[in-house]
């Protein structure tokens, strides 16, 4: 079979249809720049559309609040490994992405005198780590839901025209590096199609789906951080990944840490507020990653519930079945549909599960995306922008706060769209020709799959690696562990080059979708099985057994070695270093310390 | 209790690239304990035979895209129990009737869009933007509940016989259900406009309170009292 393609021209291309992409839209619309949203599902299927607990804002408006506490915790939630200039930002753009979206006509909870209801999230403290402040604006249990529509409508007002259920294959870059746009396939028609633009904005989101248990949508195959890999964009900091607490045990369907904002509590088999010796001040409101390795660590000494001891309860019995029904009404019916349980009557049965890619395609706090060049290790790759999970800027570091992902891609989303549209209304951007070899790599990957003969099962060759990365690269990290893993996931990438499927239609190929997001998985699963063996601290999310904890390196981390972001690279396995930045925009370096809740 | 059983699926299959007509797929195998939900065994099935499409996503009932036919009544997949299918009876599944079928199980929902478009589903306010958020009682907002969470899974308009019959002129459930959320929104100044654009024998008045549409509702939402609050708008409005 030939395969053909077709060209189309547009000023911006944005691939994605989440938070990020649907606030990075709005920005070229509002603009009219001629635009083109690619997504694989309809947009508010996105996966943002299953945020729960809130989104980050110091409104203040039911305690004192300051973006500048709000930055030190992001910092210190970070390990001290996020970019304080992007933290800076992200923190102080907070309550203006928060009032737009409140125009836009999101239906946030309210208090009494009007204002946006706020709920405390961990990790989220006043006056600089004191105590726990009430910072996550949300609408009852279903925040991201309430966003993505909000936002999704906007789209609809400004005329933002999308191209749904299109997979995007592959990123068009020239031999100066620039690039000038994606291949995509229209799913339904299996049509394939050059995006010729001046702009190209990824927010594709993340790659949760690498592991075996996870919070995450089928749909989180980590697409864009794929393709920017195939291209020779280096990957940032892959090697953190946040496991939440509170994963429906054997489900994985989230539980917003929403419900412990709203006071509810973490037990062990003894009945225990076990929090309360891992973290005295934060107690059940720490960091996720304190919390996910408190849980963890529960378990392996025997204070586990259930008939195999393999969970820990989330209590919230005690709370008033009003307050439960009103704030967290989603997490009743999650409770009775995936935990069989009535949360009124009984504790929920919670495990740490994957859910959130803390690196991803390294970009400024402009949403250009950033690569090393000669000794500059920031230079822009012109005509590429990302923002939201897939993209790293990086304001999560090494873990990241509840509510601040939803606040990542409302102001990345939003910058990358303004630099996109600065650049576009400049003249610095034009139709630059394609390069010949424009659909070569696609249409042989198109073509592989069409004509492979005895290969990998996809379902299968996808369970092996997702199991491997649960077993090499889980909450807590193991030297041999993961160099073992290094080998089998490389041996599983050779199969995922041979996978086979047996569906050959043009029409609506969900095999063949399927076969070409394990492309994208495996590089994400390469880079943080790579980054992660390389990292030879704790810090965050990734904690090894075999970092000292000593004067010098409290808990692992090592800032004299290790206070650098990874970057590796596709071609040849490798990887490089950059330093992390540790100067805001305008205010005082957040210094290190050793971080405690 | 059993750890696992055989089960039956009959299947609605048609791919126009190679099937003449549809026709409907035996296929069985084997549900652990483990598979607690129908999305579950279907993404088994698939592991079988990978030609068997349809759409799924967040797998927890939040996004809308595994909307089906199940045993003769809409549903979504991901929140269908296991349990709930009796032993030595087949599951048959089908896509949502009335829209035009892409393949397999994956309908085309243009039509469905085309009306939730129609209604203009955003707010409109044309006072100065606040620089803070615009003020809202908690009684004013929760008039919002039973409304803004809609997934647009599309199982109550294609429930609904009014839309089978008329989806290019019944705006359906789905969409008067968006609408009467931005009218009872007190940030909405279009109501008006909003009523103006179902004052129309098709647009609103073809429902006539059937009721599948609260029936299948897997958020357990109420589109038809929406729409009776609509229609008591245009009623009151008119003397």
């Amino acid at each position: 079979m030939t395969l053909s393609y077709s060209v189309r021209k547009f000023d911006a291309v944005i691939v994605g249809a989440g938070g990020a992409g649907l606030r990075a839209a709005i920005q070229l619309s509002e603009a009219g720049m001629k635009t083109a949203v690619l997504t694989k599902v309809f947009p508010t299927r996105s996966h943002t559309v299953a945020a729960q607990g809130g989104v980050a804002a110091s409104l203040g408006n039911s305690e004192e609040d300051n973006w500048r506490w709000h930055m030190y915790d992001t910092v210190k939630g970070s390990d001290w490994l996020g970019d304080q200039d992007a933290i800076e930002f992200m923190c102080k753009t907070a309550n203006e992405c928060v009032i737009e979206l409140e125009h836009y006509g999101m239906p946030f909870d309210r208090l009494d005198n009007g204002k946006i209801y706020q709920r405390p999230f961990g990790g989220h403290m006043s006056n600089f780590g004191e105590k726990p402040v009430r910072r996550s604006c949300a609408a009852a249990d279903r925040t991201g839901h309430a966003m993505l529509h909000a936002m999704y409508q906007r789209n609809v007002m400004v005329n933002t025209q999308f191209f749904v259920e299109w997979q995007a294959l592959d990123l068009v870059r020239d031999a100066e590096g620039e690039v000038l746009g994606v291949t995509a396939m229209d799913m339904e028609t299996g049509e394939i199609v050059v995006f010729h633009a001046k702009a190209t904005i990824f927010a594709t989101g993340g790659a949760g789906r690498i592991y075996y248990s996870s919070t995450n949508a089928f749909i989180n195959t980590g697409d864009g951080v794929g393709m920017a890999a195939r291209a020779g964009i280096p990957l940032e900091d892959m090697e953190f990944w946040q496991f939440h607490p509170t994963g429906v045990a054997g489900a994985g369907v989230l539980i917003t840490e929403g419900v412990r904002g709203e006071g509810g509590i973490l037990r062990n088999s003894d009945g225990e507020r076990f929090m309360e010796r891992y973290a005295p001040n934060a107690k059940d409101l720490a960091s996720r990653d304190v919390v996910s390795r408190a849980m963890v660590t529960e378990i392996n000494e025997g204070r586990g519930c259930g008939p195999n001891k393999d969970f820990v309860l989330l209590d919230i019995t005690h709370l008033d079945p009003a307050t439960i029904m009103k704030r967290l009404p989603g997490i009743h019916e999650i409770g009775v549909q995936f935990a069989g349980v009535d949360c009124l009557k009984e504790p929920l049965p919670v495990v740490p599960t994957c859910h959130y890619q803390m690196g991803g395609i390294p970009t400024n706090y402009l949403g250009q995306v950033i690569v090393p060049q000669g000794e500059n290790k920031a230079v822009p790759v012109p005509g590429f922008y990302a923002a939201g999970e897939c993209a790293c800027a990086s304001v999560h570091g090494a873990n990241r706060l509840g509510t601040n992902s939803l606040l990542d891609l409302l102001v990345f989303g939003k910058s990358a769209g303004e630099t996109a549209v600065k650049d576009l209304k400049s003249g610095m951007r034009s139709h630059k020709p394609l390069p010949q070899d424009v659909i070569d790599k696609t249409l042989a990957r198109v073509d592989r799959l069409n004509n492979q003969k005895s290969g990998a099962d996809v379902h299968e060759t996808r369970l092996t690696m997702q199991r491997t990365m649960q077993k090499h690269a889980g909450v807590f990290r193991f030297k041999d562990m993961l160099s073992e893993g290094v080998t089998k996931i490389m041996e599983i990438s050779e199969q995922v080059a041979q996978t086979e499927i047996k569906d050959k239609s043009m029409v609506f190929n969900t095999a063949r979708i399927e076969a070409l997001e394990l492309d994208n998985l495996i590089e994400v699963a390469k880079a943080t099985i790579v980054s992660a063996n390389a990292r030879t601290e704790s810090r965050g999310a990734h904690v090894r057994d075999d970092a000292i904890d000593c004067p010098e390196t409290p808990d692992g981390r090592n800032d004299k070695q290790w206070l650098k972001h990874s970057l590796w690279y596709r071609d040849g396995n490798r990887l490089d270093y950059k330093p992390v930045q540790m100067k805001p925009l305008t205010v005082e370096t957040v210094e290190l310390k050793k971080r405690a809740y | 209790m059993k750890t696992s059983r055989n089960m039956l699926f009959k299947i609605y299959r048609y791919d126009p690239d190679k099937d003449a007509k549809p026709y409907m797929q035996e296929i069985s195998i084997e549900i652990e304990s483990t598979d607690r939900k129908l999305l579950d065994a279907m993404v088994k099935l698939k592991a079988k035979d990978d030609s068997i499409s349809f759409r799924r996503s967040c797998r927890e009932g939040v996004c809308g895209s595994d909307a089906l036919n199940i045993n003769g009544k809409n549903g979504l997949a991901c929140l269908t129990d296991m349990v709930s299918f009796p032993d030595g009876k087949p599951i048959v599944l089908r896509p949502l009737p009335g829209l035009p079928v892409i393949r397999d199980l994956i309908v085309d929902m243009t039509q469905f869009f085309k009306q939730y478009h129609s209604i203009k589903p955003y707010l409109v306010n044309n006072d100065p933007l606040p620089e803070r958020e615009r003020l809202q009682s908690p009684e004013d907002r929760e008039e919002l509940n039973g409304l803004y969470e809609c997934i647009l899974c599309a199982c109550c308009s294609t429930a609904c016989p009014s839309f089978w019959w008329n989806p290019d002129k019944f705006v359906g459930p789905a969409g008067l259900l968006a609408a009467y959320r931005f009218i009872a929104d007190t940030r909405d100044q279009a109501t008006n406009e909003r009523l103006d654009n179902l004052e129309d024998p098709y647009r609103l008045f073809r429902c006539h309170s059937i009721m599948n549409c609260v029936d299948v509702c897997p958020k357990g939402l109420n589109p038809t009292k929406a729409i009776g609050k609509i229609k008591d708008m245009m009623v009151s409005r008119a003397v």
